[in-house]
């Protein structure tokens, strides 16, 4: 693997920029793999990673049906932060933030992590109590949060409405600094070329379309480019998790629903800090490029179309002008959908199955792209283990017999 | 936008209604007979289908009334709409994976 640094740059200006490599191989698939990861997003390609660099395994696909990171990847609002309410939530999320804060050395790749601050705000004395709490929990949890009224929400975003006679007044925020955005192609991207240079065959174009089963343990899996022999198999399919569970002949607790978001027009700098709001549905960054990113919540009907309603877009610019009436002569440029896999308790899935040698990874819905590498973490030991880490095993598929759901409605909800 | 037709108030816009996810759950007949696997399936398992597909609708803004629909995840394309406790309508010939 060509190491990436301002002197490569520099050699490459000599020869006009013709002589780069390609980033990974495209290898044809082998007959037998140790373990199979079933789909290219950031989550099944840092897994990949994880499990070639922490557990020394080597002989290991991606099966992507589509190309890398096509999925929800490359279609969210790249917000990371891991200030969630409970324990079990904060502890991966916290794991999955600091994973991120090294992650562009650790593969060599610039995902361009910008810890620009996220403001979570609060239109109700509910929410004032419920974000409150909330910032207290994140610091028993070793999690930073701060507490801003009104004055201190506008003193860290100046364009922001706090009028006490808007519909939904600003009564505070929460704020983690910590929190901000990153590239979504480059975390696909940069996981796939560091898992390939560690031998990991990724493989695009090649759609699983069967779960070969034996006495109840994964054999291998079917796909539109072939067979292939698995010991073990790892889902990461997002929106599509319940069809590969289907051919398993397991149950999820999950559906798939349209999640939408929209950028405008490219703007000068406006807003340098990500601002949620769950009440008035909206959240807002502003793009390298200039673009407002925006999004809302999902659209309330079952899909695997990637798209969703005009009147959710609507919903949401509604309360967004009320937030920045400086937006009102914005013009929108461009608005698209993905599948999320939501879960009844707004908490992913890291689990194994009633199928020896099978899990999955899965339920993020919402607000998964944050998590990437702390979910590829903790599924990589899962799967090199056949146990989960301590980190991920409460987010087993047993809570929803045992009852202990966490339920991160409140900081997932409409936030992402 | 989806125009969801009402079977009581006929087509109308899909904000007003809400939906309520999975047809045809039934209640247990007999809940201190559950399990936890069986209460798990019950409260929290669903089929999520790619393809045709049976879910309830509320015209929350209209009659206040619960029917079901038949609906492709995929297309979006709606079949037709039905009364609690009525059939189904039949699905078109290509509907393949329906539930
Ligand atoms: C509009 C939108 C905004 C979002 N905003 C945020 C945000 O601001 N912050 C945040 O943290 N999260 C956000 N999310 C959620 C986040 O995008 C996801 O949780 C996360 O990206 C999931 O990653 P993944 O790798 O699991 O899924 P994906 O990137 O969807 O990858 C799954 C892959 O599996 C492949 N696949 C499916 N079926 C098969 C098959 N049979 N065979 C082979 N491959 C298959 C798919 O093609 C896909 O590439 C948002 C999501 C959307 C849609
Ligand atoms: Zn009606």
């Amino acid at each position: 693997m060509v190491k990436y640094s301002i002197f490569t740059i520099a050699r490459n200006a000599l020869t006009s920029h013709k002589n780069w490599p390609k980033q990974w191989r495209s290898p044809e698939p082998k007959s037998s793999y140790d373990v199979i990861i079933i789909g290219g997003g950031g989550h099944g390609l840092a897994t990949a990673y994880y499990l070639a660099k922490e557990h020394g395994m080597r002989n290991i696909a991606v099966l992507e049906k589509g190309w890398l990171g096509g999925g929800n990847t490359a279609r969210n609002t790249t917000i990371v932060r891991s200030n969630y309410l409970w324990d079990e939530s904060a502890a991966i999320y916290e794991k999955s933030l600091q994973l991120w804060e090294g992650l562009a050395q650790d593969i060599n790749y610039n995902v361009m992590l910008s810890q620009r601050g996220v403001l979570n705000l609060a239109h109700s004395l509910g929410d004032v109590r419920e974000g409150v709490r909330r910032v207290n929990a994140n610091r028993l949890n070793g999690v930073d949060a701060e507490w801003l009224d009104a004055e201190g929400v506008k003193d860290f975003c100046p364009i922001i409405n706090i009028s006490k006679t808007a519909r939904h007044p600003v009564l505070g925020a929460t704020l983690q600094r910590r929190g901000g955005v990153a590239r979504h192609d480059s975390v696909a991207w940069g996981y796939a070329r560091a898992a390939d240079a560690l031998g990991v065959d990724i493989i695009q174009n090649c759609e699983v379309t069967g779960i070969k089963r034996e006495g109840g343990k994964v054999t291998g899996v079917e796909t539109t480019r072939g067979d292939i022999a698995a010991k073990k198999i790892g889902v990461v399919a997002a929106g599509h998790s319940s069809v590969i569970a289907e051919m398993a002949g397991i149950r999820l607790p999950v559906t798939s629903h349209p999640l939408q978001a929209l950028v405008s027009e490219p703007i000068k700098p406006v807003i340098d800090c990500v601002v949620m709001s769950g009440a008035v549905h909206v959240y807002v960054s502003q793009s390298d490029k200039g673009e407002l990113v925006m999004g809302a919540g999902i659209d309330s009907f079952n899909s695997y179309a990637q798209r969703g309603s005009f009147h959710v877009i609507e919903h949401q610019l509604g309360a967004c002008l009320e937030l920045f009436p400086i937006f009102s002569r914005v013009r929108m440029m461009r608005s698209w959908g993905g599948i999320v896999d939501t879960c009844p308790d707004a908490s992913p899935i890291l689990s194994g199955t009633s199928v020896e040698g099978l899990y999955f990874n899965c339920g993020w819905g919402t607000g998964g792209f944050k998590a990437t590498p702390g979910s590829g973490w903790c599924f990589a030991y899962t799967l090199a283990n056949d146990a989960p880490h301590p980190l991920n095993a409460p987010f087993s598929l047993s809570r929803f017999e045992s009852g202990a759901l966490i339920d991160e409605h409140g900081a997932a909800g409409v936030a992402h | 936008m989806l125009n969801i037709d009402c079977p009581w108030c006929g087509k109308r816009h899909e904000t007003e209604f809400r939906y309520g996810g999975e047809a045809h759950i039934a209640r247990p007949e007999d809940p201190a007979k559950l399990d936890d696997a069986e209460w798990a399936e019950f409260l929290f398992m669903r089929t999520n289908t790619k393809g045709y597909f049976a879910e309830r609708w509320l015209h929350s803004h209209g009659c206040r009334r619960w029917f079901n629909v038949i609906r492709h995840t995929v297309t979006h394309e709606i079949v037709g709409s039905y009364k609690m406790g009525e059939k189904p309508p039949k699905l078109p010939k290509s509907a393949g994976g329906a539930k």
